[in-house]
């Protein structure tokens, strides 16, 4: 224990030597975020629709207005954010540390994550799952057909073990063949070296659009696991988590009562008394979380509900063209729940 | 004239054949082999002019690309910037270009034998503090840009050659240590860079950045370009010490003797004798180091810094253009590399002639 302190006592001079206090321990992530007057948020090196950068350097994307949407509840400013790039592997670290406030970057909620690596998540934004994609020109409709097959995947225990899970139910057989690089990955399917290629749908989508003919290729009706892509915050912050999680949950709502970036000023006006507290004409839930009284009108005017997020990011009319599946609202038959504003 | 090296002038020198035809055609087989090279050659030659030229498009949208065999060029101005700076704010991309500029004239200055001394010493130690204010901004109007923002050639540029200037004297004290009569600096000098040596550039990187913030107070962090660049200090050392190391065991014991014997000190004969003689012995494995290290600073990949090569990959995945530019990205990136390799080669071979190093 000795050495250890030791080691953090040089650790701490080395400080002198261009280092940044980040947060203080005291200093709750509302307050520093506050005081710097910018959101840092963590988001992937480059996925389409999810976060990528455009010719001039700006960031777009589905996780990316999962951020924008935190700073303009806090700042009333969806510009007000550094997007810090996250490799797959480092990415808790970063959030550990406190290099970044939230780490929204296509991340899937699981029990040993939440319970072992110092972090919480906020609400699931986006209910991904394993699927397979294969040739329009092999002729088959669902993965249970798929016998001897290879497929192409990029290294992780989970992928692996889904698919073995998955072809011990079916009884048949596959044959595994792993790439570390993700275009090398996609450049075998496509040349042929494969005849599937397994990943979250959503990623299924972003390589099929990523092909000369995207027609070509069909993405099996089968979801073998379960990815709950959420935002996630450094542990033992509740106000923080709190702030993130109904950031998202505001999103949703906004599409359930049919608030949207165009009728926002209108809807403002609205007698429901539920709209009312959202947008803050009524009641003052904002001040509760040490927000503006008008975070949650600031995050439809300045982003959008979930609806135009999506399809503004991921939709039918974007590259990626997903269509909403289990990402629809609880009464349209879909899994997103916003719990009530009240 | 010793009588070997007499001899040896005697003989025809087999290399000035290759100036006349008779090379090329002296024999049917090898008039063969020149028509067959020449044909494959010129069918490369086609294929290549048709693609970047005749079937290319130059200007136009994703559509036009889209529709034509060749490449396409529309796609590479689009990204230019992106590829070439990374994220970093766009409306303030003339710092790094500036920047980088600056960086290669001196580095260009520096490479004049006739001005190494002092001063260049000097200009460098303002330079360096000047080109970072430069990038990060803060003070004199300039905005503030954070670390985490920059990207592409001038990170990739920062990284190597920084890493490198730094890497060079640090590596030299370890060789000199690696070779002391003190047991306690030799064994701690040996187990550095046989510690370092045994691991790969990748899981120092990782170390650096998921390591280090474990020992750190809470809340605290080192800048993650910060890590990456001591990292990329600290491996490259290793690998300089053992070759400066060969180049002081190639010199012969007389000239220590030498320098002893004319009452120079430790220090003074070290570095006005042995250490530029060493090194000069040592420039192409030196120069071949200083190339890998320039190609392997895209490994920072992995602690999430986009240098030039990553900027470029990113681009690719530009929804509007996916799928339609591959090959136009990653040839750029080619030639960029190649461009500055082949400069510090043929700087190599410059520095070879000027100080005489191959025995003629």
């Amino acid at each position: 224990m000795a050495l250890f302190r030791t080691a953090r006592r040089i650790a701490a001079a080395a400080l002198l030597l261009g280092t940044s206090v980040v947060a203080a321990e005291a200093a709750s992530t509302l307050e520093t975020v506050k005081a710097r007057g910018k959101l840092i948020c963590g988001v992937s090196m480059g996925t389409t629709g999810f976060a990528l950068a455009d010719a001039q350097g700006k960031f777009a994307g589905f996780d990316v207005d999962v951020c924008r949407a935190v700073a303009s509840a806090v700042f009333g400013d969806p510009n007000k954010v550094d997007f810090v790039m996250t490799n797959i592997n480092t990415r808790f670290q970063v959030l550990q540390s406190g290099e970044i406030d939230i780490l929204s970057r296509q991340t899937t909620l699981t029990y040993s994550r939440e319970a072992s690596l110092g972090i919480d998540f906020g609400p699931a934004v986006f209910y991904d799952g394993q699927g397979l994609m294969v040739a329009k020109s092999l002729g088959i409709n669902s993965a249970k057909e798929l016998d001897g097959a290879a497929i192409c995947t990029l290294p992780g225990t989970t992928t692996a073990q889904n698919l073995a899970d998955f072809f011990r139910t079916t009884g048949k057989k596959f044959e595994l063949v792993v790439f570390e690089n993700p275009d090398e990955n996609n450049n075998a399917f496509f040349s042929g070296r494969c005849d599937a290629v397994s990943s979250d749908r959503s990623d299924l989508a972003s390589i099929r659009a990523g092909s000369k003919s995207p027609g070509d290729y069909v993405i099996l009706p089968e979801t073998i696991s379960k990815e709950p892509l959420a935002p996630a915050v450094r542990q033992n912050d509740s106000n923080w988590r709190d702030i993130v999680s109904w950031s998202v949950w505001m999103m949703m709502a906004a599409e359930e009562k049919g608030v949207t970036q165009a009728n926002v000023d209108e809807q403002a006006k609205s007698t429901d008394p539920e709209i009312q507290r959202m947008l803050g004409g009524a009641d003052d839930l904002g001040p509760m979380l040490g927000l503006d009284k008008k975070w949650g009108y600031n995050i439809v005017k300045q982003v959008g509900n979930y609806a135009e997020v999506f399809d503004r990011n991921l939709g039918e009319k974007t590259a990626l063209g997903l269509s909403r599946g289990p990402n629809t609202l609880w009464n349209n038959g879909g899994l997103l729940y916003p719990p009530p504003f009240r | 004239m010793s009588e070997q090296s007499a001899m040896a002038s005697d003989m025809a020198s087999p290399r000035r054949q290759s100036g006349s035809l008779k090379a090329y055609f002296g024999t049917a087989g090898n008039s063969a082999v020149t028509l067959i090279c020449l044909a494959v050659f010129a069918l490369a030659a086609k294929a290549a002019i048709s693609w970047l030229l005749v079937n290319a498009v130059f200007t136009g949208t994703p559509e036009d690309c889209k529709v034509a065999s060749g490449a396409c060029w529309p796609y590479l101005a689009d990204k230019l910037r992106y590829m070439l700076f990374g994220i970093y704010p766009f409306d303030e991309q003339w710092r790094p270009l500036t920047a980088t500029l600056l960086f290669i004239a001196a580095m260009a200055v520096s490479g004049i034998p006739r001005l190494w001394g002092r001063a260049l010493i000097a200009g460098w130690i303002v330079l360096l503090p000047l080109l970072f204010v430069l990038m990060a901004g803060g003070v004199f109007g300039l905005t503030s840009v954070p670390t985490s923002q920059w990207g592409g050639l001038p990170l990739s540029f920062m990284l190597t050659f920084v890493g490198l200037v730094l890497a060079l004297p640090l590596g030299i004290l370890l060789a000199l240590a690696r070779l002391s009569n003190l047991p306690a600096i030799r064994i701690l000098a040996i187990t550095f860079i046989e510690l370092v040596r045994g691991v790969p550039l990748i899981s120092i990187l990782f170390m650096a950045s998921v390591m280090l913030p474990l020992f750190m107070p809470e809340g605290v962090t080192i800048d993650k370009l910060l890590r990456a660049q001591v990292a990329i200090i600290l491996f490259a050392a290793a690998y300089i010490a053992e070759i400066v190391r060969a180049g002081l065991q190639a010199l012969p014991r007389g000239q220590t003797e030498a320098a002893q014997a004319l009452g120079l000190h430790y220090w003074q004969y070290t570095f006005l004798v042995i250490i530029p003689q060493a090194l000069k012995t040592v420039i192409p494995p030196l120069v071949s180091l200083f190339i890998g290290f320039f190609q392997d600073t895209t490994l920072v990949t992995i602690v999430g810094l986009l240098d030039f090569l990553n900027t470029v990959r990113t681009a690719l995945r530009d929804p509007n253009w996916q799928g339609i530019a591959v090959l136009e990205g990653y040839l750029f990136a080619a030639v960029v590399y190649f461009v500055f390799s082949a400069l510090m080669g043929a700087y190599s071979r410059f520095l070879e002639k000027r100080f005489r190093v191959g025995h003629d």
